[in-house]
């Protein structure tokens, strides 16, 4: 590991400037995925910025029904929280299927957002990656890619996003606000993470230097009876294969309003726009869900290895969906 | 300028201050082990991904090897040296020992400071993943083998000592007296000690 300097932030714009002093400083939050990658070589900061004392841990109602998340607020308070775990119950439950509770008490909401993939050609620093050194080639299409992007994917690059947490929290349209020397501003997560492209090495649209300070959730009454359901290959403590976020409002047995996000399968947390747009006014039963699964799913382009997952997807729409229909029938 | 890339720094760990230089490349799970021979805290992976050197950091349970040590300044850590008050082990300790919760013992001290955590964060009425109604309204879930199971999964046992380990935890939960580190446990040992040997036997 590569010896740094280290400063411990007291306030956000003593932690900006600090940031900014050294084009090779960066934020220190619970470190669960920073640290490992130090220890790998794939992060080779000169200075870390310890942003984990900044008065940014607290979650507050915005009055109008939404939530404000502090970026320091660690994934197991935002999970034990009673107003997430009423008002976006998939919410905790996407926090909840992530990491072990020793991780969850150490990872931070804003670090969650800002984690990298897990691929295994990333994190080998003698292997080629153009996410960790661009121009270098995708060793993932021709290799191992068993777990890799179905949906949105490009020939540079077919990583998958690793979050859960990420996933509830695009369903549900969280706003990312962020400050820089500059002053603050903020992003809706549907344009936080980048498309791929030609560019996988940058990942999101936060400009240079900028700290997360907190997520705002809008109001959402539909959220209130959601579910993340997260398939994995052990039962426990693993990145998931395939999840899916999902809220439904359904009355008369009729999809009032529904949101639908998918993990593991793309870049980003996956917004299902086509799926929901083939929800909403639909029948609540089995063959809408199998549909609108496939209306999302027909642009997806799988490897090789990887085209289970179109078929795990849509099984896991369509339970998900079933599921979330039974319980507002009862 | 380069900054300085060392620093003295003052570790509060099981109620003692230990002042010490270190490398800031140095993790809590090294400080410990190779510079204040707390060997306790074992090093499994170094990765995050074993649990073996799980401590408790302001009371709540953490992976040291992920922790540098200059960011553990100003916080209270237990390692498995401190749950035993004097010749009085924690419930949790007692629970493993009775109810033959390890195998080799390498992953046991994580275990342990993992499941005191554990008990604590279910007593708060924390869900878990397998949960099935997270809502504040549902109110807290048994802790089930399967709710044992989900909540230590962080912590792996090489020898698959699984089966007693969720037991130990079981017990230990059952006193009642098993939450936290010393400062908030009291003594061990309960009625349903004989039952559990047997269950185990």
């Amino acid at each position: 590991m590569r010896e740094f300097g280290y400063h411990k932030a007291h306030d956000v714009p003593g932690a900006v400037a600090l940031l900014g002093a050294d084009p090779d400083a960066r934020f220190l939050g619970g470190g669960t995925n920073l640290v490992d990658l130090m220890k790998s070589g794939v992060e080779r900061p000169a200075r870390l910025v310890d942003v984990r004392e900044l008065p940014l841990d607290a979650i507050e109602s915005t009055g109008d029904g939404g939530l404000r998340i502090g970026a320091t607020v660690t994934n197991s308070d935002l999970a034990a929280h009673p107003e997430v775990r009423r008002a976006y119950p998939a919410l905790t439950q996407a926090v909840l299927a992530g990491a072990s509770g020793q991780l969850r008490n150490m990872a931070t909401v804003g670090g969650n957002l800002l984690q990298r993939t897990r691929c295994g050609y990333f994190t080998d620093v003698t292997k080629a990656c153009n996410k960790r050194a661009p121009g270098s080639g995708c060793p993932a299409i021709e290799g191992e890619h068993h777990n890799h992007a179905i949906l949105g994917a490009s020939g540079h690059c077919v990583a998958v996003h690793p979050s859960d947490m990420g996933v509830a929290l695009t369903a549900f349209d969280a706003v990312v606000s962020y400050q820089t020397a500059e002053g603050t501003g903020e992003l809706p997560l549907a344009d936080f993470y980048l498309p791929v492209g030609d560019t996988p090495h940058r990942e999101t649209a936060l400009p240079a230097g900028a700290l997360i300070t907190h997520l705002t959730l809008p109001p959402a009454p539909v959220a209130a009876r959601s579910r993340y359901r997260k398939v994995r290959e052990r039962a426990s403590y693993a990145f998931a294969i395939g999840s899916v976020a999902a809220a439904l409002d359904v009355r008369d047995g009729v999809v009032r309003e529904a949101r639908l996000a998918l993990g593991a399968v793309a870049s980003r947390p996956w917004r299902a726009r086509a799926a929901e747009t083939a929800l909403t006014g639909a029948p609540a039963d089995a063959a809408s869900f199998a549909a609108a699964a496939d209306a999302e799913l027909a642009a997806a382009k799988p490897l090789p290895d990887n085209a289970y997952k179109v078929t795990l997807m849509r099984n896991l729409i369509v339970a998900v969906c079933t599921e979330l229909a039974e319980e507002a029938a009862r | 300028m380069d900054p300085s890339t060392s620093s003295a720094i003052t570790l509060n760990i099981n109620g003692e201050k230990h002042t010490l230089s270190v490398d800031h490349r140095t993790t809590l799970l090294d400080a410990l082990r190779e510079r204040l021979e707390m060997t306790g805290t074992k090093k499994g992976c170094d990765q995050g991904q074993c649990g073996a050197c799980t401590v408790l950091v302001d009371g709540r349970r953490a992976v040291s090897c992920l922790q540098f040590a200059v960011a553990a300044e100003d916080r209270q850590i237990t390692t498995i040296e401190g749950m035993a008050e004097g010749d009085e082990l924690h419930p949790v300790q007692q629970a493993f020992l009775d109810l033959d919760g390890y195998q080799c013992g390498y992953c046991t001290p994580g275990q342990i400071c993992s499941a005191v955590a554990v008990i604590e964060e279910h007593a708060a009425g924390w869900p878990s993943a397998v949960t099935d109604d997270v809502r504040p309204e549902a109110g807290p879930p048994p802790l089930t083998p399967e709710e044992i199971r989900e909540r230590m999964s962080g912590n792996l046992c090489r020898c698959g000592a699984y089966t007693s380990i969720v037991q130990a935890v079981a017990r230990a939960a059952r006193s009642g007296r098993a939450a936290g580190p010393p400062a908030t446990a009291s003594a061990a040992g309960d009625t349903q000690e004989e039952k559990d040997k047997e269950a185990a036997a």
